[in-house]
């Protein structure tokens, strides 16, 4: 048994076993990271989803999750999803300023071919 | 709405309970799309999801449900990153096109100087040579950096995250949803 409990087994009040799923990536100096998880995932969804993923792969797959989760947290309409239609108009926004300023360009050199001085 | 006689909610068959007439998923799982809840369901856990509803107006219900399919089926197709795959791509497309728009304005800054009539008789400001053209776009593509992240793939942190977009609550909420949550493309 881990004599020192990850973040996850100290929340859910249980002991933390030497092969605990959890603990690699919720240390137990940071207790929010898992609280934030499980309060939008659940314990046993986010284990699930670990179980799922190669080893190499799940500590991307646990920040991830706690960036969503915080999202959620801030934003309990729209979560993360609100920044990608935040950063879709933005995208759009500068594709018009850049075809615009294109545009400028060329008619610029447009000019400057016709009138060389 | 579940009752007698109407046919059970895709959220109240899908758990094999009775679909109350005031079952809080029924308004937005209707029987005919079982696999809108099904993936809600898989990530977040049906208890989860009826908390997250309860705790909101009813207003805005529709609208966070939305917001869960899609990131319920970001994360299905993408079981590493979700949605935070699309934001990391599309922040890099927001960069490229910044320092696009950084070039393209110093270029037009310089054929604009060079053009003008009324500069070209203050030959110490307009006969720019390479290394001023050089500073002029260097300028500009810093200024358009400070705004940016130039930090490709997901290598972030939530903390760079929020200081690149400001943390969400900060950020506009009012925007409309219908578009992003229809543009499946992202992941085509």
């Amino acid at each position: 048994m881990n004599p020192k409990r990850c973040a996850a087994c100290k929340y859910l009040r249980r002991r933390c076993p030497k092969d605990c799923i959890f603990s690699p990536y919720f240390p137990p100096g940071d207790p929010d990271k898992f609280a934030c998880i499980h309060r939008i995932y659940g314990a046993g969804n986010v284990s699930k989803m670990l179980q799922q993923l190669p080893v190499q792969t799940r500590a991307e797959a646990v920040e991830s999750l706690s960036f969503e989760a915080k999202c959620r947290v801030e934003d309990p309409v729209y979560g993360c999803v609100g920044i990608i239609s935040l950063l879709q108009t933005e995208i759009q926004k500068t594709q018009t300023l850049l075809a615009r300023t294109q545009a400028e360009i060329a008619v610029a050199q447009a000019k400057h071919s016709q009138n060389p001085s | 709405m579940g009752g007698p006689g109407s046919s059970p909610c895709a959220s109240c068959k899908l758990l094999r309970r009775r679909c109350a007439k005031d079952c809080i998923f029924a308004p937005y799982f209707p029987p005919d799309d079982p696999h809108k809840f099904a993936i809600v369901h898989k990530v977040f856990g049906a208890s989860n999801v009826s908390k997250m509803l309860q705790e909101l107006p009813v207003h805005q219900r529709a609208d966070a449900v939305n917001s869960l399919v899609f990131e319920a089926n970001a994360r299905v197709r993408d079981p590493v990153y979700g949605c935070v795959g699309a934001i990391s791509y599309l922040q890099n497309q927001v960069s490229q096109l910044q320092m696009q728009l950084a070039v393209a304005q110093a270029e037009i800054l310089c054929i604009q100087m060079q053009q003008e009539p009324n500069l070209q008789s203050h030959h110490q400001i307009l006969e720019l040579d390479q290394d001023d053209k050089i500073l002029l776009l260097h300028n500009n593509i810093d200024n358009c950096n400070n705004n940016s992240n130039n930090n490709l793939g997901y290598a972030m942190s939530s903390r760079q995250f929020n200081s690149n977009f400001a943390s969400p609550n900060s950020m506009q909420m009012q925007m409309q949803m219908q578009d992003p949550l229809k543009q499946e493309s992202l992941w085509t």
